[in-house]
């Protein structure tokens, strides 16, 4: 019971505080205008060089959007309670670990897969892109396993304090049009798989056809939140031996 | 004389302040870098390598807008959190005159993007920099980095009132990208969105900078840009004493 709360009490409240809501309008701009725009952006650079039709950028695009609030939110969720000087006081409780640093990210993966729907629904809307009924429940699957493997990434992230932006190479340009090491990259990396397969679903093939693509993206969200999950402990006991958990 | 040192030793202070920051860093340096290979592999993808440099050229002037946006958008509230908007503003000097050489460091530091962005083209990719007019094109590069920081000037000012303003950069990074042409011609974009652009100085600025790199007249838009900006500080000024006032009424100068 005190694991539960843990997870879905702990995750909420840690949400909250990461985006300061003291107005929540703020989201507004950040996570539902700002993806249409870099839908506008890559859609008309697209319709430039005469590369891709706007369906292949509004769906990478708004999946890719889900990268933004899970890699940042992610990792800033661990840093701003480092900022606020509240890291110390929640690592010397005896909370168990799983549900305090798996909760955080719930609601990251959430708030990933709202942005992605809205930003797919809209976006499509605007550029009069259109989606066969048949795909969309798939697409739904998609852009949820697509936000768990980014906010997975962004475990990792967090536990490095990295700042990671975001990984837009496979977005936006065909994987065959990349070098050999930059495709080898993006096919371990989250959204490669999740879009490819949301593009072929949009262009009216089966979930059962789209699977491999679905499942890859699945065990690359899962290995990255062991992962994440494992350099947390680890960041976590070398900070104890260094004294370093205030260190801002 | 009094004046032009005090903007001199802000635009200075700022400059070095802002290069010693890591998200400065990302947003002028490695940011840009990242949309020159995006739009290197995209226009070379589209099987037009013809305009590779257009599309380092581009990524660049999208750098200096971030660089802008970013860096006028934080300057009061770094202010705000340093504990230093409430003496700078009871300070004698205009206000006006502490924040523009501010949101002019911004936009400076976006040269680092163009320049970057140029460098990575030849270096990475084999771009070749042959610039058709290279005076007008530095010219025309400090007239839109002049045009930006007051434009900046505009924007920043309303941190003064809105705390929570910061969530405006998120959201005019991309729109200002494209109404601006800074890498979308204008001519695919519907016809009422060329009022907006016209309007805009960095679209002619950005105009400028083009047609002394790859060809074409750099003084109209050089001309419009400077007219722009003129226009701009004029809004500004006025703003920020609106702004200024109200936020001194409200007592919200000092909240964090």
């Amino acid at each position: 019971m005190t694991s539960l709360r843990i997870f879905f009490v702990g995750g909420l409240t840690s949400y909250r505080a990461l985006f300061n809501w003291l107005t929540p309008w703020i989201l507004i701009p950040s996570f539902l205008i700002a993806p249409l725009f870099q839908i506008l952006l890559f859609a008309y650079i697209g319709r430039t060089t005469h590369l891709e039709s706007d369906r292949f950028y509004v769906i990478g695009n708004a999946l890719q959007y889900a990268a933004v609030p899970c890699l940042f939110a992610m990792g800033n969720t661990i840093g701003g309670e480092r900022y606020q000087h509240t890291l110390s006081l929640v690592l010397t409780t005896p909370a168990g670990r799983l549900p305090l640093f798996i909760g955080r990210s719930l609601p990251v993966i959430a708030n990933g897969f709202v942005v992605s729907a809205f930003a797919l629904v809209t976006g499509s809307a605007l550029l009069g892109v259109h989606v066969p009924l048949s795909a969309v429940a798939p697409l739904v699957l998609v852009a949820a396993v697509t936000a768990f493997s980014c906010t997975g990434l962004g475990l990792c992230n967090a536990a490095l304090g990295l700042r990671v932006r975001e990984t837009a190479v496979t977005v936006n340009v065909p994987l065959s049009s990349l070098p050999a090491w930059m495709s080898t990259i993006a096919e371990g990396l989250p959204l490669t798989h999740g879009i490819a397969g949301a593009r072929r679903l949009a262009d009216g093939e089966g979930l059962s056809r789209v699977g491999g693509l679905v499942g890859a993206e699945l065990l690359i969200g899962c290995i990255y939140v062991v992962a994440g999950y494992v350099l947390l402990r680890l960041m976590e006991v070398e900070s104890r031996r260094r004294g370093s958990l205030e260190v801002a | 004389m009094y004046v032009a040192r005090l903007i001199a030793i802000t635009w200075w202070f700022q400059v070095k302040q802002s290069t010693k920051a890591g998200i400065f860093v990302f947003t002028a340096i490695i940011e840009p870098l990242i949309f020159a290979t995006l739009a290197y592999y995209l226009f070379k993808a589209g099987k037009e390598p013809g305009t590779l440099l257009y599309a380092a050229l581009s990524a660049g002037l999208m750098g200096i807008w971030s660089a802008t946006l970013f860096g006028a958008g934080g300057a009061i509230n770094y202010q705000r959190w340093q504990g230093v908007l409430e003496p700078l503003i009871a300070a004698p000097p205009p206000y006006l005159l502490v924040l523009f050489p501010q949101t002019l460091a911004a936009a400076t530091i976006g040269v680092y993007s163009l320049t970057s962005t140029l460098l990575w083209g030849r270096i990475v990719f084999g771009i070749p920099l042959h610039f058709v007019h290279p005076g007008a094109f530095l010219l025309a590069v400090a007239v839109t980095i002049v045009a930006l920081g007051v434009l900046g000037l505009v924007l920043g000012s309303s941190f003064i009132l809105y705390r929570e303003a910061n969530a405006l950069s998120n959201m005019l990074e991309f729109p200002v990208w494209i109404v601006t042409g800074a890498i979308v011609p204008l001519s695919l974009l519907p016809g009422w969105v060329h009022y907006l652009s016209w309007g805009l100085a960095p679209t002619w600025g950005y105009r400028a900078i083009r047609a002394g790199a790859l060809g074409g007249n750099p003084w109209p838009g050089i001309g419009w840009a400077l007219a722009l900006a003129a226009v701009y500080l004029l809004i500004g000024e006025a703003v920020l004493r609106v702004f200024e006032r109200r936020a001194r009424e409200k007592a919200t100068l000092s909240l964090v």
